[in-house]
């Protein structure tokens, strides 16, 4: 008696042969299976950095000594730091701190030198940007043996003793904003930004493929109507349920991880709109480019992609190579954290807010500009 | 200069591809008429009629569709005009007062709430409105197309097979609807596969692969035709069709019924054909071609004029 077989050889590979003409045909999938994986290593590969280097640095010097001025030198030739400027107050130091132009502000106190040459230790105050204390750590290591170091030089000959065994100096480290170094005030508030950007732009990604799956799109486009108003109309509804993330993501960081809090939640709210809209552009400009459901999701992820790993969520914004900032620089993440971490760890206002917050409506605007001219008028 | 015609078309034409598959039509249809549009599947009565209201962009043509031109005035075309698209293509996700409501705000139809309730009233939808609309049958969902084509008091209706898969029933009442409007001036260009239908319309159309092979009132398009028909009646007409289609001067045999419907160009060979059935058991008798054996000759001959 003959076995019976469950498979037919015949009808197996004319399926294969099938799915392959499929894949190959559908460019945008084999793409996307080609172009994962090489965007992966990259990003995984070259892009992320644990030891962020080059932060940039402000110098307050109130005391324009001989060891002054070597401290100055030897942060400018130093990996860790990058000189960005000189700042003449306190109070600027503390402005561009606030808006994340630096990472660091070093104060040289005034009469430093005479202070240093009697032997008392002076104190020379750092303040830094501790929002992600990730990216601070190795830094702040590092610049006590920059600055003893720098002053070896200096203190040659009889001046020698005053090295010591701990140093000449005594530095004193602000963590700001974040003064116990916990990831979680970091993590969570960039959490919002992160699920927004994933349902968001999926949400309105499906927006059109599915009127034209379902053949709808036919009796939408029967009807007199202009691609804005299609797409601005899919776009709306949404925002709420962006608040909805929102809000919760919000109550959690209060409650659960206690987060602080010490920035307006109205602004708060009020970028998250911006923020919201934007991603929800971005997925129906996706929408009116994608031929099929699978299309727009395909396309979603890869959006997701380089916005969770390039936008200073899973690693230091700072840390990475040029190129990936200036990527980064494009995302709305990138802008929305800084905002998020910002009101809510740093107590921005207005004026730091609104620096990140055009970016944000400028990418909006491009995206959906993209959208409203491919969408498509007619059946073809 | 107003026009008598609600559709003006000349040499409309669309290619997908290699393929032409609407092919220089001409189409003119008067304000107020039912006009029928008829063809095999595939014929491009679809494409036809989303070309009229700017679905998809003609590769050739001229003309006017309620005096807007058709080429560069869709956008004034769709206001006035009412398309019931082939497939059932309304929310199913909505109630049918939603749908309604949804097209009557996309036409910013004055007095919105009143149309919608008139609406859901005049098609004998009151008792299911908060129905969703994929929980309906092909009946209702016709009638629903219908009533939210109609909701923004459109001047041309454009029907693409609003009756397939429609029961005899609601076909009537479907078409007493139609002339019922058609008397209050609506003009109607409606696609259909039913004989009957066709016979309702005021004029027709034929189109085959592409090309509009007859059109005018249905004595004009049978008498276009210039077929002679004879009826046979009797045993195993099957056998006889098969061996009518082989003898000179008979063009088709086809099975109506009990009978056998034979028909040719060519009256004085399809008499000589037609001679031997002239006997018992048979039964021959000369009959007038209805639509639907001019039909039959227009598909059967144009597969030989344009099939690729
Ligand atoms: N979007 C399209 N792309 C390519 N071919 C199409 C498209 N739409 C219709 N066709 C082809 O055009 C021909 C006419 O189709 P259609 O207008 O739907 O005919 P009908 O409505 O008379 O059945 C068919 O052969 C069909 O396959
Ligand atoms: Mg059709």
């Amino acid at each position: 008696m003959k076995k019976r077989i469950p498979l037919s050889f015949t009808r197996f590979w004319a399926i294969v042969i099938k799915e392959f003409i499929q894949m190959r045909r559908d460019r945008l999938t084999f793409g996307m299976i080609v172009g994962i994986p090489v965007v992966q290593l990259m990003l995984f590969g070259f892009a992320i950095n644990g030891d962020p280097k080059h932060l940039p640095t402000a110098l307050l010097l109130a005391d324009s000594s001989q060891q002054g001025r070597s401290i100055l030198s030897a942060l400018k030739n130093s990996d860790y730091f990058s000189f960005v400027r000189e700042v003449h107050s306190e109070a600027e130091g503390e402005a561009i701190l606030a808006q994340g132009e630096v990472q660091f502000v070093v104060t040289i106190p005034e009469n430093f030198s005479r202070t240093l040459l009697r032997g008392e230790k002076p104190v020379i105050l750092v303040e830094a940007d501790a929002t992600d204390p990730s990216a601070t750590g190795n830094a702040i290591a590092s610049l006590r043996t920059v600055i003893t170091t720098a002053l070896q030089h200096d203190l040659t000959g009889p001046l020698a003793f005053l090295a010591g065994s701990d140093g000449p100096v005594n530095l004193r480290v602000h963590a700001r904003y974040n003064p116990e170094g916990i990831s979680q005030y970091n993590i969570v508030p960039g959490l919002m930004g992160v699920v927004l950007t994933m349902t968001m732009v999926m949400i309105t990604g499906l927006a059109i493929t599915r009127e034209r799956e379902r053949g709808t799109m036919e009796n939408l486009l029967s009807m007199p109507t202009r691609p804005l108003e299609v797409l601005l109309g899919k776009i709306i509804p949404y925002i709420f349920v962006g608040y909805i993330q929102v809000s919760l993501i919000l109550v959690a960081a209060r409650f659960i991880f206690h987060v602080p809090m010490v920035g307006s939640i109205p602004l708060l709210l009020l970028s998250a709109s911006v923020f919201i809209a934007a991603n929800l552009a971005m997925g129906i400009t996706f929408s009116t480019l994608a031929k099929n459901q699978l299309q727009a999701v395909q396309m979603t992820f890869f959006f997701f992609l380089p916005s969770l790993l390039l936008s200073g969520f899973m690693f230091p914004f700072r840390g990475m190579p040029d190129w990936a900032q200036v990527i980064g620089e494009v995302l709305p993440l990138t802008h929305f954290l800084r905002i998020i971490r910002g009101i809510l760890l740093k107590g921005n206002g207005i004026e730091e807010v609104i620096l990140q917050l055009w970016q944000i409506m400028l990418f909006a605007t491009v995206v959906l500009a993209i959208g409203v001219k491919r969408y498509r008028r007619t059946l073809d | 200069m107003i026009n008598n015609f609600a559709i003006d078309v000349r040499g409309m034409t669309k290619r997908f591809g290699e393929h032409t598959v609407v092919n220089g039509i001409n189409l003119q249809v008067r304000r107020g008429e039912v006009y029928g549009f008829l063809g095999p599947n595939g014929s491009g009565k679809t494409t036809f009629i989303r070309m009229l209201c700017g679905l998809l962009a003609a590769d050739a043509g001229e003309g006017t569709c309620l005096d807007f031109d058709v080429i560069r005035e869709s956008e004034a075309i769709k206001r006035q005009v009412g398309y019931m698209t082939q497939r059932f293509s309304f929310y199913e996700d909505l109630s049918i007062a939603e749908n309604l409501d949804f097209v009557a705000r996309m036409y910013a139809v004055g007095d919105r709430r009143e149309a919608v309730r008139d609406s859901i009233e005049r098609l004998g939808l009151a008792g299911r409105q908060k129905q969703l609309a994929g929980e309906l049958s092909g009946g209702w969902k016709q009638r629903l197309a219908l009533a939210a084509c109609l909701i923004h008091k459109p001047q041309l209706l454009l029907l693409d097979e609003p009756t397939a898969g429609v029961d005899p029933k609601a076909r009537r009442d479907f078409w007493e609807q139609i002339h019922e409007l058609a008397a209050q001036g609506l003009t109607f260009l409606i696609t259909t596969h039913y004989m009957d239908e066709a016979e309702r319309c005021d004029r027709l159309a034929y189109l085959s692969y592409g090309n509009l092979l007859t059109s005018g009132t249905a004595a004009e398009v049978i008498a276009g035709a210039q077929l002679a028909t004879w009826s046979v009646s009797g045993p195993d007409l099957q056998g006889a069709a098969r061996l009518l289609r082989e003898t000179p001067g008979v063009r088709q045999a086809v099975a109506f019924g009990t009978s056998l419907h034979v028909s040719g160009t060519d009256a004085a060979g399809l008499e000589r054909a037609i001679t031997p059935y002239r006997r018992e058991p048979y039964t021959v008798q000369q009959i007038h071609p209805g639509l639907e054996d001019v039909f039959i000759h227009l598909m059967e001959s144009s597969k030989d004029n344009f099939a690729p």
